[in-house]
């Protein structure tokens, strides 16, 4: 294991990490910025792989930051998994390529993101079914998708910013199914009404994905086919109608990555709207619960590219206390922020969502757990330990959203390694 | 423009895209069973960013490995169940 010692520790470089980082960098403060992945951006800006082509705009925004990032004197550090931190001690620990790194803080900024979150069903674990975000990031990677018939299902703008994306890489999107009905999207719509920039974006998205049918009240109840994925059954839950498809991309909004923040003892707050997600409290400077910790972008509430990156700042100044800064940069952060939770209720996931689990439907994909097994339970914590549920490789990071929406109980506490190491990794000591 | 690298898959030499990533390059090849479920079913990538586990193959040795996260290298061994 080696050892190392920075005064600003920024976890995750999306939006939101990469601007922590530039804004403590300039402050002169001597900064580390990691990642799991191989390179910087996260999920919206991740590179285009494999002779891609980005959309300008976007390509735009990030050039603009990761130059920024290049010059203010952050050093970099990709492919870095945490695994495990210690609060009182002042320490992250990642698994590198290179063996174990144990990173020592001053301030430590946590930018883990977000994940999506997905709800089961018959065939859901059938391989063409993909998060949409994650067929995105496929494609990104290089994965050619021309000719391939799409249908894109789940709740919220993000499904219009998919199927536009992935419209644009040569994939035939069939329709787009929104399970929230016209007189919840009348109200976002409503809502929208007082906010210009949110609305053009709408409409931007609308208009990108123009030409596929946009269905709202439809949900998918079905994936089948002989192996992978070949047709799905959609339903308004008064019809059930069969289309033939190569791809099923699904996302039922978004789930932060706070694991590490609340294995360090980060203060969370739950939502009965939003099952699953745990997000972490942070006062207006991003400062959590714990001294000399801060937050910012989607672990802190789902707003977006453009919110994650005026919280970043904030956190990258609050961090170096360069409280002048802070103020400066915290106006914007408030103003997205109004607009961004205006839209929060549009999208609730209703009830009938539930009843897709039938007895057979896995509902752990790890140690393929049915629902049927987890009749009977009354927690999360019994349901793991009676059958196994959520206790495969990803720690219940898939499952359980899904638990928490169709039977009601919330996760428990983490403990580390919160990620699958190698065994060395685990006993690799200073 | 349009280079590529050639990667090993299950014993057999295939060109994929230089600078992709694994999961996405094994996608584009047509595979889609990387991994047997405990229970024998043939699963795919799902989450495409390293949560999930769904993509787990093994690399140049290394079972367990989730190729969303890893880019295409030259000569690299990669098998799938």
């Amino acid at each position: 294991m080696t050892r190392r010692d920075c005064e600003v520790l920024v976890l995750g470089a999306g939006p939101a990490g990469i601007a922590a980082a530039c804004c403590a960098g300039e402050s002169g403060r001597q900064v580390i910025l990691t990642d799991e992945n191989p390179a910087c951006g996260g999920q919206i800006w991740r590179a285009q792989r494999g002779a891609m082509h980005t959309r300008a705009d976007v390509q735009h925004a990030a050039d603009l930051w990761l130059t920024r990032l290049g010059r203010c004197g952050a050093s970099v550090l990709s492919g870095a998994t945490a695994f495990d931190a210690d609060a009182a001690l002042h320490f992250v620990r990642f698994e590198t390529d290179r063996g174990v790194e144990e990173i020592h803080y001053s301030a430590l900024i946590l930018a883990t993101g977000a994940r999506e979150r997905l709800l089961p069903f018959p065939g859901w674990t059938r391989s063409g079914v993909y998060a949409a975000g994650g067929l995105q990031a496929l494609v990104k990677g290089g994965f050619r998708i021309d000719g391939q018939r799409i249908l894109v299902a789940g709740t919220g703008p993000l499904l219009l910013a998919a199927a536009g994306m992935l419209g644009a890489h040569g994939g035939e999107v069939l329709m787009i199914l929104e399970q929230a009905g016209w007189r919840s999207l009348t109200r976002f719509g409503l809502h929208l009404a007082g906010f210009p920039d949110k609305l053009l974006q709408a409409a931007t998205l609308m208009v990108q994905a123009g030409v596929v049918p946009y269905r709202p009240g439809w949900w998918v109840c079905e994936a089948g086919g002989n192996g992978p994925l070949e047709w799905v059954a959609i339903t308004d839950g008064k019809r059930t109608v069969r289309v033939d498809c190569d791809m099923l991309a699904l996302g039922y909004g978004l789930v932060p990555n706070s694991e590490l923040a609340r294995l360090m003892g980060c203060r969370t707050t739950g939502s009965s709207a939003a099952p699953g997600a745990h997000f972490v409290d942070v006062d207006a400077r991003q400062k959590t619960s714990l001294d000399g910790v801060f937050a910012c972008g989607e672990i802190t509430g789902i707003g977006g590219a453009e919110l994650s990156l005026a919280e970043g700042s904030v956190a990258g100044y609050a961090a170096c206390g360069h409280w002048h800064e802070v103020d400066r940069v915290a106006p914007l952060r408030n103003c997205l922020a109004r607009q961004v939770h205006a839209m929060d209720s549009a999208f609730a996931l209703r009830d009938e969502l539930r009843a897709a689990v039938t007895p057979d439907t896995l509902v752990c994909r790890c140690e393929d757990v049915p629902a049927a097994e987890l009749a009977g339970f009354g927690s999360w914590r019994e349901a793991k330990l009676g059958s196994r549920c959520g206790m495969g490789p990803c720690q219940g990071r898939t499952c359980g959203p899904a638990v928490e929406f169709v039977w009601g109980w919330s996760a428990e506490s983490v403990r580390p390694p919160i990620t699958p190491v190698r065994l060395g990794s685990m006993s690799d000591q200073p | 423009m349009n280079k590529t690298v050639r990667i090993v898959l299950n014993g057999q030499e295939r060109e994929v895209a230089a600078g992709s990533m694994l999961a996405s390059a094994l996608l584009t090849l047509g595979v889609r069973g990387f991994r047997r479920s405990v229970k024998g079913e043939l699963r795919g990538p799902l989450c495409g960013m390293g949560v999930c586990q769904e993509c787990r193959v093994t690399v140049d040795g290394r079972p367990h490995s989730k190729c969303c996260m890893i880019v295409c290298r030259d000569h690299m061994k990669v098998e799938t169940e």
